[in-house]
C-alpha cells in the first residue's frame, strides 16, 4: 500500500514538472510575439529566426554540458550520460520524481535566459554572432551561476551562497537578472541603434511595428509564468506541497497584475497617455519582482511587490534611454533592475534569506555573467563582428540576414 | 467655369459634404492626402521619447463648379470644415478651362 502510494506520488510529482515544464517552453513563444511587436516591420523575420534558434541551441547545449555543470556537483560529464530514465531503482536516495523530468524543466528555464538577451540586441546585431554567444551562455556562463546557486557548490571554492542565507526561489536573479547582465555587455558592447539619438544627443523614439502581437506575447509570458514558478515548487503530490502551489499561482498572478496596474499609472502621470507597452512591461516587470519569492508573500503584499517592480520599471526604461542603453523591447529594466528588486524584496517575507546573503548573491550572479559575457561578446565581436552594416542596418535585418521579408506584400512604411 | 481644391480635417468631411449636397453641387472627388501648414507635424510620446509626425493625415477635396456658386461653395466650405483651431485648412481655386463628359460628349457647362 505505502509502495502505491509512493508511486503514485512519484507519477503525480512527475507529471506535474512536466507539464510546467511545457508552460515555461511555451515562454519562448512568449518572448517571440513580445519582440516582434517591439521591433520595426523590417527587424521582424530575423528576430524571430533568433528566437526559435536560440531555443534550439540552448536546449542543445544544456544536454551537452550546461545541465551537468549546474547539477553535477564533482562529477562533470558530457552527453548527459548521469541522467538515468528510473530515478528509483538503484538510487541510493529515491527521487520523488523522474530525473529527465528534471533535466527538460531545468533546460527550458536556460532558454527564457537567453530569451531575454535576443530583445535587448535587436534590430543590429549579427544573427551568427548571436548565436554563437548562445552557445557560450547556455553551455557554460549560465550553468556556472546556477552551479553556485541552485546546484549549492561554492563559487570557485570561495563561499558558499545558500550558507549566506541567499534564496531565489524560481530564479528573479539567476535566470532573469542573469539574462539581463549578459544583455547588458552586449548592448554596451554593440552601441545603440542608428536614429535612436540625434546629433545633439536627443533620444528619439523608434515605435514598434505591431502592437496587437506585443501584447499577445505578454499574455503567453504571463500563462507560461505558471508553470515558471508553479513548477519550481518541485512537487504537488501531498497536501502541503499542493497548497504551496496553489500560493504560488495566486501570487504569481497578483503580482502581474499589480505591475500592470502601476506601470499603467505611472505612465499616465509621467507622459499624459496610457502607454501601452509600458503597461506590458509592468506586467512582465510584476511577475519578475515575484519570480524570487512566490511562496510566502499574502497576496495583497504580492501585489505590492509586483507594483514596485512595475513602477520601478517604467522610470528604469526612461533612465536606460538617457544612459544611451538603447534596449528596444526594455528587457534589461523588466529583467535585470527589477530582478535586482525581487532579490532584495526576498528577506521581507521569507526567514530563511537575508539582506546581505542577496547582495552577496545578486553581485556574484551579476558579475560573473556580466564579465563573462562582455568577454565573449568582445572575443565574437574582434573575430567575426557583431553588427550589421549600416547599410544593412538601414534596409532591414530581415534582407541582410534572413534573406525575405516578413510581410513582403505590404507597401514599405517610410523608416 | 472654376476648380475649388479644398484641405480640411478629415473628420469634417461628411459636414463638408452635406453643405455641398444642399446649395446643388452634384460631384466632387475626394483623396487622402499628407501634409503640413502652420500647423506644422505634432510630436507623439512612445516609451517616454518623443517622436515627430512631420505630416498630418488631410482629406483634399476637388470640386468643379460653374462660376455662378463659387462664393456660396467657397462659403459652405469655410462654414462646414470650420473649427476655429489650427490646422482647419485652406481652400484654392482655379480657372477650369473645359469639361466633358465623357458618356455623352457634351462639353462646358453643361458637363457640370
Amino acid at each position: 500500500m505505502e509502495n502505491q502510494i509512493f508511486e503514485l506520488q512519484y507519477a503525480l510529482d512527475t507529471f506535474y514538472f512536466l507539464v510546467c515544464g511545457a508552460l515555461v517552453m511555451w515562454m519562448a513563444a512568449g518572448f517571440a510575439m513580445l519582440e516582434a511587436g517591439l521591433v520595426r516591420s523590417k527587424n521582424t523575420t530575423e528576430i524571430l529566426t533568433k528566437n526559435v534558434a536560440l531555443f534550439a541551441v540552448a536546449c542543445t547545449m544544456y544536454m551537452v554540458c550546461g545541465y551537468s555543470i549546474m547539477y553535477g556537483g564533482g562529477d562533470f560529464t558530457m552527453f548527459l550520460s548521469g541522467i538515468i530514465g528510473d530515478g528509483v531503482a538503484g538510487a541510493e536516495e529515491p527521487a520523488t520524481y523522474a530525473p529527465s523530468a528534471d533535466f527538460y524543466f531545468q533546460v527550458v528555464f536556460v532558454a527564457t535566459a537567453m530569451s531575454i538577451v535576443s530583445g535587448a540586441v535587436a534590430e543590429r546585431m549579427k544573427l551568427w554572432a548571436f548565436l554563437v554567444f548562445t552557445v557560450v551562455m547556455t553551455g557554460l556562463i549560465y550553468p556556472m551561476e546556477g552551479r553556485w546557486t541552485w546546484g549549492g557548490e561554492p563559487v570557485f571554492g570561495m563561499y558558499t551562497l545558500g550558507d549566506l542565507g541567499f534564496s531565489d526561489f524560481a530564479g528573479s536573479g539567476i535566470v532573469h537578472m542573469a539574462g539581463a547582465a549578459a544583455a547588458l555587455a552586449g548592448v554596451m558592447l554593440l552601441g545603440a541603434r542608428k536614429g535612436k539619438y540625434g546629433k545633439d544627443g536627443h533620444i528619439n523614439a523608434i515605435p514598434g511595428a505591431n502592437l496587437p502581437l506585443a501584447t499577445l506575447g505578454t499574455f503567453i509570458l504571463w500563462l507560461g509564468w505558471f508553470g515558471f514558478n508553479g513548477g519550481s515548487v518541485l512537487a504537488t503530490s501531498s497536501v502541503e506541497s499542493a497548497n504551496a502551489v496553489a500560493v504560488v499561482f495566486m501570487n504569481t498572478n497578483a503580482a502581474a497584475a499589480g505591475g500592470l496596474i502601476a506601470a499603467l499609472l505611472v505612465a499616465r502621470i509621467m507622459f499624459g497617455k496610457a502607454d501601452l507597452t509600458m503597461a506590458l512591461n509592468g506586467a512582465l516587470a510584476g511577475l519578475v519582482a515575484i519570480t524570487a519569492e512566490p511562496s510566502t508573500p499574502t497576496p495583497l503584499l504580492a501585489t505590492l511587490f509586483g507594483a514596485i517592480g512595475g513602477a520601478l520599471v517604467v522610470f528604469s526604461i526612461v533612465t536606460m534611454d538617457k544612459l544611451k542603453i538603447d534596449d528596444p523591447v526594455g528587457a534589461i529594466s523588466v529583467h535585470g533592475v527589477v530582478g535586482l528588486l525581487g532579490l532584495l524584496l526576498v528577506p521581507v517575507t521569507n526567514d530563511g534569506a537575508s539582506f546581505s546573503g542577496q547582495i552577496y548573491g545578486a553581485l556574484t550572479i551579476f558579475v560573473w555573467v556580466f564579465a563573462a559575457s562582455f568577454a565573449t561578446w568582445f572575443v565574437i565581436k574582434m573575430i567575426m563582428g557583431i553588427r550589421v552594416s549600416e547599410e544593412e542596418e538601414y534596409e532591414g535585418v530581415d534582407l541582410a540576414e534572413c534573406g525575405m521579408e516578413a510581410y513582403p506584400e505590404f507597401a514599405k512604411a517610410s523608416s | 467655369m472654376k476648380i475649388i481644391t479644398a484641405i480640411i480635417k478629415p473628420f469634417k468631411l461628411d459636414d463638408v459634404r452635406q453643405a455641398l449636397g444642399e446649395i446643388g453641387v452634384q460631384g466632387l472627388t475626394v483623396s487622402e492626402v499628407k501634409g503640413f501648414g502652420r500647423q506644422k507635424g505634432h510630436t507623439e510620446l512612445y516609451r517616454g521619447a518623443e517622436y515627430v509626425v512631420d505630416f498630418l493625415p488631410k482629406v483634399k477635396l476637388e470640386v468643379a463648379i460653374d462660376d455662378d456658386l463659387v462664393d456660396q461653395v467657397i462659403d459652405a466650405i469655410t462654414s462646414s470644415a470650420n473649427t476655429g483651431k489650427i490646422g482647419d485648412g485652406k481652400i484654392f481655386m482655379t480657372t477650369l478651362e473645359q469639361v466633358v463628359r465623357i458618356r455623352t460628349g457634351e462639353s462646358g457647362p453643361a458637363a457640370l
